[in-house]
């Protein structure tokens, strides 16, 4: 045990610092879920990012990476939200996909895919739920039948973040007549494909990249089936880790809010309820908390570990914490706190309404978390199913 | 950075665990009330000579000289049993006092002696009517004191093996050890972190002992954790066990910095463990359902020891108080996790 950075640690930091002081855009981007021209601005960025090497800097060199182990990603995801920089539009490629292909696809599938993600050409969404198979994944309909060295795809996908501007997704597609977790294939396809309809779902927020997709007799090669036939149920779960796990939601999102969140009490200090001071040092509790399970954990799975059930325990509390810390900052905005920040009067309200609206979507997404409670009790507990 | 354990800290959980599990169930906890006895003698011998009470104390003094981090497991073990022995307070708070004050050889030097500690945090000493000596404060001056020289009046704690007491006496210049505040300080951080690491073995306890009855009880044909709303509530205890315990990890190594980051994650380690244990405790009654509310099953032991340890050593106020201390005059942000102390920030 010894929780200091070694000298080359901290040269790295200092490195990923000065690049992100020199590049990260002065003016904020417009979201890359609220319009086409948003996607394409944080594409550019992705773009900008690779230039510097450091699109995905955990991935071996040949496919675009830098080699580096999770404590540098984890202190380059610091300084990346230290330093304000545009959210990673391609996170369902590089965070989720990404990991899953490096572990189940072929070289030549890696080097296909990994590299155009790195580099910010294709952007990826997922195509997992349907609209009868949500919480209860294996009921998948949409099928995959094979012809030739070909798949045919057809179904009904829905919940896809960043469908409607995005370039690929990967799917889960099941063999006719299966049932439940077997016969399923990670197969992926182009959105642009003949056969695709990509359909946009408005969120609450109005952003409308969140999309359902129809795919009507889709023709893509048997190269881009993932892993084996019939193992995509083991290939997602690997994936469901990869997203509740590590890499969806790095520890330093929620250590800069609560810092933010502590300069906002004290900057009303004065005139807010004292009671609101327990919430703002519990947020920050919480936020440190996460950083430090996580560090523990990397740690671990760099000693040879594995991340098991415990990677639900993470989505629990990341999303709850979000949400608590979101909401203690709109108790300080008080009858401020519905203004939107384009309000004539609004005032210094910042993103906190927006993020917080955004945060109510995390006990849902990547797994509801009921089911994951569900996973910690049966697999962490050993309580009966 | 390196955030796990070597094979010789997870020794010593193992002896912990092993020796409190084999000697300190919940029957011998029951067998120690019927007896009216304040100790079990036989266990405590049994955990002198596994050599759990010398871990902390440095190598000048007889012992082995290692540091807080190693005694972690002990703590959680004697947590996770409810142990009515006073390993935690004795050995790992007033014992290294004693040593950093350079004081109490003779009592340091008896194996099965144990030492009681006051605080000004606390209005009682506990286990003060077994210990040899009493390590007391008189204003800024820490006295030791035998137990002959001083009149001990028990309050009763709910925990039945919270052994607290009034101490009346009258300071005299030769009981005088120091007047170091730091030593104080020092006293308080490794009982609040220790209190911590018990938080985390009775909240796990609390956790496991409802698992095991939701996994045999049934009702409408089927056992109870096979249902949605047991299964929840135990995942939601889980999940603040698992985040307490990095917490706790990181505030025993971390605590030889002494500073300003060093004491406020210790005090979230007290807030975040006695919390879970709490959220543990009373899930795990709830679980237990009519049954969880009589004396007769064993939840009650590990629920006082929680309520106990939450308001001992530093309430949750008083620890959230020093957690904004450090949030409000230290730089903070994701890149200060590890950082240590600004001066004049």
């Amino acid at each position: 045990m010894n929780l200091t950075y070694t000298p080359e640690q901290e040269a790295f930091r200092a490195e990923v610092r000065a690049w992100l002081e020199a590049n990260v855009p002065a003016q904020p981007l417009e979201h890359f879920d609220a319009s086409r021209e948003g996607f394409e601005q944080h594409r550019e960025w992705e773009r900008t990012l690779k230039s510097g090497d450091w699109g995905m800097v955990t991935w071996p060199k040949e496919y675009g990476g830098r080699g580096l182990d999770l404590i540098q990603w984890l202190i380059f995801e610091e300084e990346y939200y230290r330093a304000g920089a545009p959210g990673r539009v391609n996170q369902n490629g590089i965070f989720l996909f990404g990991p899953t292909l490096m572990e189940f696809g072929t070289h030549e599938q890696k080097a296909r895919w990994l590299t155009g993600m790195a580099n910010g050409d294709d952007i990826w969404a997922q195509a997992w739920s349907e609209p009868q198979a949500g919480s209860d994944l294996a009921a998948v309909r949409a099928t995959a039948v094979r012809d030739g060295d070909e798949y045919v795809l057809n179904g009904h996908k829905i919940w896809s973040s960043r469908a409607v501007f995005a370039d690929w997704a990967f799917g889960l597609f099941r063999e006719p007549g299966s049932e439940r977790h077997k016969g399923m294939s990670l197969i992926v396809f182009p959105l642009n494909a003949p056969g695709v309809t990509v359909n946009a779902i408005q969120k609450i927020n109005g952003h409308v990249g969140f999309a359902e997709i129809f795919l009507e007799d889709v023709r893509v090669p048997a190269f881009n089936r993932i892993g084996d036939e019939g193992q995509g149920w083991h290939i997602c779960m690997a994936t469901a880790g990869f997203e509740r796990g590590l890499m969806l939601r790095s520890p330093a999102r929620y250590q800069v809010a609560a810092a933010k969140l502590a300069e906002l009490y004290r900057a009303n200090e004065a005139t807010v309820d004292p009671a609101i001071k327990a919430d703002v040092v519990r947020a920050w509790m919480n936020a440190e908390a996460y950083a430090l399970s996580i560090y523990s954990t990397a740690c671990r799975l760099i000693a040879g570990g594995k991340i098991g059930a415990e990677a639900s325990t993470n989505k629990i509390f990341w999303s709850e914490l979000d949400i608590h810390l979101h909401q203690t900052a709109l108790n300080i905005l008080g009858p401020k706190a519905e203004i939107l920040p384009h309000a004539p009067d609004a005032g210094p309200v910042d993103t906190w309404l927006d993020d917080y609206i955004f945060a109510l979507a995390g006990p849902i997404y990547a797994g509801s978390n009921e089911i994951q409670r569900n996973i910690i009790a049966e697999r962490m507990l050993g309580l009966p199913r | 950075m390196d955030f796990t354990f070597s094979d010789e800290q997870r020794m010593f959980q193992e002896t912990a665990q092993t020796l409190l599990g084999d000697t300190c169930a919940p029957e011998h906890l029951r067998q120690l009330l019927a007896s009216g006895n304040p100790r079990e003698d036989s266990r405590w011998n049994a955990i002198v000579e596994t050599g759990l009470t010398l871990v902390l104390l440095p190598e000048e003094a007889g012992g082995i000289g290692l540091s807080e981090i190693d005694f972690l497991a002990i703590a959680e073990a004697a947590g996770y049993a409810a142990l009515p022995e006073p390993l935690v307070e004795s050995a790992g708070v007033a014992a290294p006092l004693l040593a950093a004050a350079g004081a109490g050889a003779d009592v340091l030097a008896d194996p099965t002696a144990t030492i009681a500690i006051q605080h000004p945090i606390n209005p009682f000493v506990a286990d003060a009517d077994t210990a040899a000596a009493i390590i007391l404060v008189d204003g800024t001056d820490i006295h030791l004191v035998r137990r002959e020289d001083v009149t001990l009046t028990r309050q009763e704690s709910i925990d039945p093996f919270r052994r607290l007491f009034r101490v009346d006496w009258t300071p005299k210049a030769e009981t005088k050890i120091s007047s170091d505040p730091a030593l104080l300080q020092d006293a308080l951080d490794r009982a609040a972190l220790f209190a911590a690491a018990q938080g985390l073995g009775l909240a796990q306890r609390c956790v496991n002992l409802a698992v095991d009855y939701a996994k045999e009880r049934t009702q409408f044909g089927k056992p109870i954790g096979s249902y949605q709303a047991i299964k929840h509530h135990l995942a939601t205890a889980q999940v603040k066990i698992e985040f307490a315990r990095p917490v706790v990890q990181a505030a025993a190594a971390d605590f030889a910095n002494r500073d300003a980051q060093s004491r406020a994650r210790i005090s979230s380690a007290k807030f975040m463990a006695l919390e879970a244990a709490d959220v543990a405790a009373r899930t795990a009654v709830q679980v237990h359902g009519g049954m969880g509310y009589t004396w007769e099953v064993d939840v009650h032991f590990f629920l006082k020891r929680t309520l106990g340890l939450t308001y001992t050593w530093g309430d949750p106020a008083f620890h959230r108080n020093r957690v904004a201390e450090r949030m409000f005059t230290q730089p903070l942000g994701p890149d200060q996790t590890f950082a240590r102390e600004v001066k004049n920030a």
